[in-house]
């Protein structure tokens, strides 16, 4: 069982209030992503779940416990760091056994489980290793390895991957979906990366400023997002914010279109602009246009490969179903 | 991209940096040229001390005359004593202020460092009297606690900067894994530490092997350590500079020794975090 309640939390260091009073409901064997831009207390809210800071008002829940005043080692989770925060001086093996050495397990169950780990981890090999020795990768796993031994009831990830290269943390985003859909065991895990969000959670929290902007699956975050912060966090490319007359053409403060739902034509549209910078990724082509819609010129996302020249006039056309519309606070009109 | 240098300079630099090496070196190599030779000979001119026959009476009359191994056993004893009375205050200490900082920490640390700068004859008065009163003058007990005192700043601060070196994330993912706090201390933080707890002990145990100005104003005959036995055979006695030569080497012997063998684990440890 893993299910995490927080009520009215909030965190304050000294005078600064990093984290008003909030509410959240992580449900047993949810994968929950925390996403947002960097100081958005994220991580401050993890580590708040996880006991190691205080909570200045509020209650933790843990499976309907009250574990606010609980030492971290005493309310069942397990954390991988970022940084991975493997113990140097011990082997593999031992940096596995431990979190099973402070639980008191008897030797042969210990040794069951440091076997079953490494086999599902691929670090069979590895045991005798000091970590200094390995790849980061194989670090994060060991890391993993150490979490997931104990069988907690929740796993808390602190934006694991960030140390990664690019290909490697696609990798491990697998490894670590795979992980969950295997032990369906709650996950926690932290990132500023919407992508990793995207991917992986089942359900996700955006974050900005300590407030929640809003809760919900990726594609509700994506097709129905609440205000202009989450239109413009999740999505990549970041979705096309227009104000002005445009937007009020549609009863609207502020109108927001993705990449993907704009139509590029050489001939006709609604906008008209000149293309600047494009981008060839060979599956996709973005194109940044600037029109007479707004400012700030707007993404455009082709299909396929497209070529366009710099500086070629072009008409832009978004789709009226997928525009978005905000009112003066940011705020979504239904 | 390394520096040019030519190989004219190196050769100058070369000869340059051994000749300031020598000098520095030079009195301690005198020394123990001087304790090798009789006392007649060891005030003629150098030429002359240089060409005198070598021999070893010094040491054997030294070692008749007074007992060097009651003061080796004092100089071990109150060296290595206030050390381990240090580390005993100075790991608590450091241990808060590198992990529960206050807004003061700061503060305490300089202020502690600050006490190294009062001259220590300023204070020889009052911890006189205080040493009078209470039945500490010539123990062991005594300067022990004195020399820990004057070393204590020294031992926290170093270790201050040891554990501050070690990663915060590594004591959490401790506390996430079920370790209380000593259990943590004991299998997770004492373990990274040893390096530089090892070169805090060996740099503090030189210190007061060799602190002078305590151990011969605290003590007069029982306590002195090895300081005490050198400073015996100078002025007031006469100059006897081959006994007063041998003396000296048979007291900086033991912690040469001492340093030469732990001399990686001195550097390291001194130079540790400096780079990264």
């Amino acid at each position: 069982m893993g299910q995490i309640q927080l009520h009215q939390v909030s965190k304050s260091f000294g005078a600064t209030e990093v984290i008003p009073p909030l509410d959240l409901t992580i449900e047993d064997g949810e994968f929950v992503v925390f996403v947002g831009p960097s100081g958005c207390g994220k991580s401050t809210l993890l580590r708040l779940i996880a006991g190691l800071e205080d909570v200045s008002a509020g209650q933790v829940l843990i499976d309907g416990l009250d574990a606010t005043k609980v030492a971290p080692a005493k309310r069942r989770l397990a954390m991988v760091f970022q940084s991975y925060a493997l113990y140097p001086h011990m082997s593999v093996r031992k940096n596995i056994a431990f979190p099973l050495r402070m639980a008191k397990l008897d030797k042969a169950d210990q040794e069951e489980r440091i076997a079953k780990a490494a086999a599902v981890l691929n670090l069979t090999d590895y045991l005798d290793r000091r970590p200094g020795q390995l790849s980061g990768g194989q670090r994060q796993r060991v890391a993993i390895g150490r979490a997931i031994v104990r069988e907690p009831a929740a796993f808390l990830f602190d934006e694991p991957l960030s140390n990664l290269d690019a290909a490697l943390r696609v990798g491990m985003r697998l490894e670590i979906s795979e992980l969950h859909k295997r032990l369906k065991t709650t996950m926690i895990y932290v990132t500023h990366d919407q992508v990793e969000a995207m991917t992986m959670a089942d359900k996700i929290v955006v974050l900005n400023s300590g407030m929640i902007e809003q809760v919900g699956s990726p594609l509700e975050l994506y097709l129905r997002p609440r205000n202009t912060f989450v239109a413009g966090f999740i999505g990549s490319p970041m979705m096309n914010l227009i104000d002005g007359p445009e937007a009020e053409k549609l009863g609207a403060a502020t109108i927001g279109v993705r990449p993907e739902h704009i139509d590029i034509s050489k001939t006709e549209g609604i906008w008209t602009g000149t293309v600047g910078v494009s981008e060839h990724l060979g599956s996709d082509t973005f194109f940044h246009v600037l029109t007479d819609a707004a400012p700030e010129p707007l993404t455009v996302r082709a299909a396929g490969e497209m070529a366009l020249d710099y500086g070629a006039r072009v008409h832009l056309t978004p789709r009226p179903a997928q525009v978005h519309r905000f009112d003066a606070n940011g705020l979504r009109i239904e | 991209m390394a520096r040019a240098v030519t190989s004219r300079r190196k050769i100058i630099n070369t000869v340059v940096a051994w000749g300031i090496g020598f000098l520095i070196f030079f009195p301690i190599l005198w020394i123990v040229i001087l304790s090798f030779k009789a006392e007649g000979d060891a005030i003629r001119t150098p030429i002359e001390v240089l060409t005198a026959p070598w021999t070893f009476e010094n040491y054997s009359i030294v070692q008749a005359r007074s007992n060097y191994s009651m003061h080796f056993f004092n100089s071990v004893v109150i060296s290595f004593g206030s050390t381990i009375l240090g580390l005993i205050i100075a790991v608590p200490a450091a241990w808060s202020m590198a992990f529960v900082p206050s807004r003061r920490t700061k503060d305490i640390l300089m202020w502690m460092l600050s006490t190294k700068m009062l001259p220590a004859v300023g204070v020889l008065y009052p911890i006189y009297l205080m040493f009078i009163q209470l039945g500490l003058l010539d123990t062991r007990t005594g300067l022990m606690i004195v020399l820990m005192l004057i070393n204590l700043p020294i031992i926290i601060w170093m270790l201050f900067t040891y554990f501050k070196e070690i990663p915060v994330d590594i004591l959490e993912a401790a506390r996430m894994d079920g370790a209380s706090l000593r259990e943590e201390i004991l299998y997770v933080l004492t373990p990274m530490a040893i390096p530089g707890m090892a070169s805090t002990v060996l740099l503090n145990v030189i210190l007061a092997w060799n602190e002078a100005f305590w151990t011969l104003n605290l003590t007069a005959a029982n306590a002195a350590p090895l300081t005490a036995f050198i400073a015996s055979y100078s002025s007031p006695e006469g100059l006897f500079y081959a006994k007063l030569s041998a003396a000296s080497v048979m007291a900086i012997a033991p912690i040469l020794i001492l340093g030469w063998f732990s001399q990686k684990q001195l550097v390291r440890g001194l130079t540790f975090g400096a780079v990264k």
